[in-house]
């Protein structure tokens, strides 16, 4: 999940009678399926939450740029170069459409990417690990954007209008960005002992992150329970996480690679596969910034904004000298 | 640091097949020249378009969501808009 922890605001969810005319209103529209626009009614809470979610939604696609744009110069081949860049590239254009439908929502770009850059804006825990080897590069598209599209694909049905839109377009791009993944774990898998053994390796150090992308067990969760109300959180943390696991087991055994949990047990009577439980002190720690890349993925970002900052003026001062000149001679 | 932030644009495509231009989302830039560049890279990866119009967005006007009842409620009593309004005898063709 590209949104970990989202806070609400609720103490606790209102019962319709406790809820204004107003709110009334407004839930009644949410439980018809009829989808909120962003010049619409709606309580602050509800404006509030969703600027959080999709602003940190927006903010992991562009952190997320990083660990991968580590492996472009060195990718194996010009085709998988190719391949990367344009996966990395979608991750930009996907940032984008999100940063759009949050500012339908009354705030800018420039402030999102300001509180991000001071530390007040989350982004995804999962982009604060390293990216060691070229398998890396598999285990990421095959887990961690298969994780982006289980969260994901719900979304395009939420309530918010723009959100739901940015989220059909994106989800259509992420299945290119999961088996482009997968195809790389296949070409290691066929390769030498080496190849593979780094295939496992990549598996050993992604899977309990990705897992850790759904958030913490969310059943009490007040916030959870508010925003399932809203109908921008459509499934439970656990109810995502069981099928990710369901799905990922035999993709793994397809591969012949081994998931590093020795808990990992298929349950006839439930239907499901049974697995440990995150590292709930890794989680936290990594989400407050002290993951093994946290700082340096900020000042990456802070550093590439600063950087670009004589460029965006000069933009703005040429288009100014121009629109000048054209209203000189009209 | 910058301190004019880029304006806001938002961006129509028409697809192949003849459709008219839709709206697919908005972008920031400094002109309509980077505008349409912009829309180019954000928003036509995957041949999603023949067409590109990008419009300032501070150029849309747009109806209020409270001005919905006086604007669209009275189409609701005029059914005889619609040619299912007029029975038809069976045995009249081709109408």
């Amino acid at each position: 999940m590209y949104a970990q922890l989202v806070e609400t605001g609720a103490k606790k969810v209102p019962t319709l009678a406790e809820m204004t005319p107003e709110e009334q209103a407004f839930q009644a529209k949410i439980d018809a399926g009829i989808k909120i626009e962003a010049k619409d009614w709606m309580p602050e809470g509800y404006r509030k939450t969703l600027v959080r979610q999709i602003s940190q939604h927006a903010h992991s696609e562009i952190v997320g740029q990083l660990p991968e744009g580590n492996w472009i110069t060195r990718a194996p081949s010009l085709k998988r170069k190719s391949i990367l860049l344009a996966k990395v590239q979608d991750e930009g254009g996907h940032g984008l459409y999100l940063y759009s439908a949050a500012e339908t929502l009354g705030v800018s770009r420039e402030q999102m990417v300001d509180d991000l850059h001071a530390g007040k804006a989350r982004y995804s825990s999962i982009f604060n690990y390293p990216t060691l080897t070229w398998a890396d590069m598999g285990a990421i598209g095959w887990l961690v954007d298969g994780a982006a599209i289980i969260n994901q694909i719900p979304l395009c049905r939420c309530s918010f209008g723009p959100y739901a839109r940015a989220m059909v377009r994106i989800c259509k791009e992420e299945s290119f960005h999961q088996r482009q993944g997968y195809d790389i774990m296949i070409s290691l898998m066929r390769g030498t002992a080496a190849q593979q053994a780094m295939a496992q390796d990549a598996l050993n150090r992604w899977w309990w992150p990705s897992l850790m992308m759904f958030g913490p067990s969310d059943a009490e969760s007040i916030n959870s329970a508010q925003s399932a109300q809203w109908g921008i959180k459509l499934f439970s943390n656990d109810e995502l996480r069981q099928k990710m696991v369901d799905q990922t087991v035999p993709q793994a055994e397809h591969l012949g690679l081994r998931i590093p949990d020795p808990d990992l047990k298929w349950n006839e009577e439930r239907g499901h596969y049974d697995f440990g439980a995150i590292e709930r002190d890794e989680f936290y720690s990594v989400l407050k910034g002290n993951g093994p890349c946290n700082k340096e993925r900020l000042a990456t970002r802070v550093k590439a904004h600063e950087d670009g900052a004589w460029f965006r003026d000069a933009l703005m001062a040429h288009a100014e000298k121009r629109a000048a000149r054209a209203g000189k001679a009209a | 640091m910058t301190t004019k932030n880029l304006p806001l644009w938002e961006v129509f495509i028409r697809s192949q097949h003849g459709l008219a231009h839709k709206h697919v989302g908005s972008l920031h830039a400094a002109d309509a020249e980077m505008a349409m560049n912009n829309a180019r890279d954000v928003y036509t990866r995957r041949n999603e378009g023949v067409s590109i119009w990008v419009v300032p967005s501070a150029s849309i006007v747009a109806s209020s969501p409270d001005d919905k009842e006086p604007l669209f409620d009275p189409a609701n009593s005029k059914v005889y808009r619609h040619p299912t309004f007029f029975p038809m005898p069976d045995e009249v063709k081709h109408i």
